[in-house]
């Protein structure tokens, strides 16, 4: 059935930046950059900022990491071909982490809720997918990043509702700030107890 | 294109903890990865088109070097096609490269190796791959390098390439390594792939008839992405 094998996978290594944000490692200037707006100015929708850290099995920020993001627009449409978005949403961007803290930022707007998996017509929650890879990750890991003031859309979320340990969900749900509505909390645990939920996409 | 991916074959990729590499021992889940059905999520992704590279992105004998220097080291061209799994081309796909310098030293904050910098190297570049899915870069050959794995490691010379196709599921980072590499064989990196043919699937082969005399050796790197199943899927609104 498949005449060909997927190449196999390699980790991203420590110098990662060089190759997918040249302009952030400093080879390159900024001019060709890309993944820098994943939402442009004249994209729609209520603009989001979300905060965080990758942190390993020890506890230690993981400072060597890239993270993808793809998501929809406030319609909840993904770009692409074929599909209508306005004009300077492009929906992917990426982020590395901080090389002394650790810390990330995705700026951003409110994806809105997309139409789910198989002919059941049920609507997935707003949520961004997100790839991450690093030095000492073999194969990049995908992830979702939901948001805790959707709580009745994401009771109802296909692929929430498929994570059989109900605890581990709370992985995936990133917290409003309490004095802030367009600032979100989001760890990412690669392992340990609060490991987040990595999916087989 | 919202028909789903073949599942990806876990015999084919590394596994997450393979203690040889060590720094994977604490960067490795441990929990299962949850198997999700195909929503358009994962089954669209990013597509990318000529605005998004410069020309002369994909020659990094000239990319970042000084006008009228190039860098020091053995002149290749790093060709091939990216393909899916079902033989057929990926056109119009973003193929990033990185790498060391000829002498095995990243252009890169963290990099303290002793071989020197090369004023006229970034060892980064891009490609679109063409209608037939075809993609090629110039560049130098890189050096081996030391890492701190076990006291004495060393990387096979490499080029690490990053792939997307069209889908976020077909997301691929990888390493091209080159025919006839002592090190390859002791590398844990390339060991934590379970099936040698993975390492096989990894080494480009010397091509001698895309050579260009007096100039640069020709090296093939064929690439797989996964592919959509036949059978398309029903995803409505
Ligand atoms: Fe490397």
């Amino acid at each position: 059935m498949r005449p060909l094998k997927e190449t196999p996978s390699q980790t991203a290594g420590p110098y990662v930046h060089i190759g997918l944000m040249p302009g952030a490692a400093g080879v390159a200037g900024d001019a060709h950059e890309l993944g820098h707006d994943i939402a442009g100015p004249d994209a729609e929708g209520p603009r989001i900022r979300i905060e965080g850290r990758v942190i390993d099995g020890t506890g230690t920020p993981v400072r060597d990491a890239v993270i993808e993001v793809w998501q929809a627009n406030a319609a909840g449409i993904h770009a692409g071909p074929g599909a209508t978005v306005e004009p300077g949403f492009r929906g992917w961007g990426r982020v590395a982490t901080d090389p002394a803290s650790g810390g990330f930022a995705i700026d951003t707007v409110k994806p809105g809720a997309v139409p789910g998996p198989g002919p059941g017509e049920r609507m997935q929650a707003p949520h961004l997918s997100l790839w991450i890879v690093a030095r000492g990750i073999n194969l990049g890991l995908h992830t979702r990043l939901y948001f805790d003031d959707e709580p009745e859309a994401n009771a109802a979320d296909p692929v929430l509702s498929l994570i059989e340990w109900e605890t581990r969900r709370a992985t995936l749900i990133a917290a409003r700030a309490p004095d802030n509505d367009a600032l979100y909390r989001f760890d990412i645990r690669l392992q340990g107890a609060d490991e987040t939920v990595f999916f087989e996409v | 294109m919202t028909t789903p991916f073949y599942p990806r074959d876990p015999l084919r990729h590394p596994p997450a903890l393979t203690p040889g590499y060590k720094t994977s021992v604490a960067r490795s889940p441990r929990a299962p990865l949850i198997a999700i059905d195909p929503t358009l999520s994962e089954l669209t992704g990013p597509s990318f088109g000529p605005g998004d590279i410069a020309p002369g992105d994909n020659d990094l004998l000239t990319n970042h070097a000084r006008a009228g220097e190039s860098p020091i080291g053995e002149r290749i061209i790093l060709h091939g096609a990216v393909r899916d799994e079902n033989a057929r081309p990926v056109p119009g796909t973003l193929v990033e490269i990185w790498q060391a310098n000829a002498g095995g030293r990243y252009r890169h904050h963290r990099d303290g190796y002793l071989a020197p910098l090369d004023p006229n190297f970034g060892g980064c570049g891009r490609a679109l791959t063409d209608a037939e899915g075809y993609f090629a870069f110039r560049t130098v050959k890189p050096g081996a390098y030391p890492w701190r794995n076990t006291p004495n490691s060393w990387r096979p010379a490499h080029v690490h390439l990053s792939l997307f196709g069209t889908g976020f599921a077909q997301r691929l980072i990888t390493q091209c390594y080159f025919e006839g590499d002592p090190l390859i064989a002791h590398c844990a990196i390339a060991q934590t792939l379970p099936d040698p043919r993975g390492i096989e699937a990894l080494t480009a082969r010397l091509d001698l008839a895309a050579t260009l005399p007096f100039d640069a050796i020709a090296w093939r790197f064929d690439i797989v992405l996964r592919g959509r199943r036949e059978t398309p899927f029903e995803n409505r609104p």
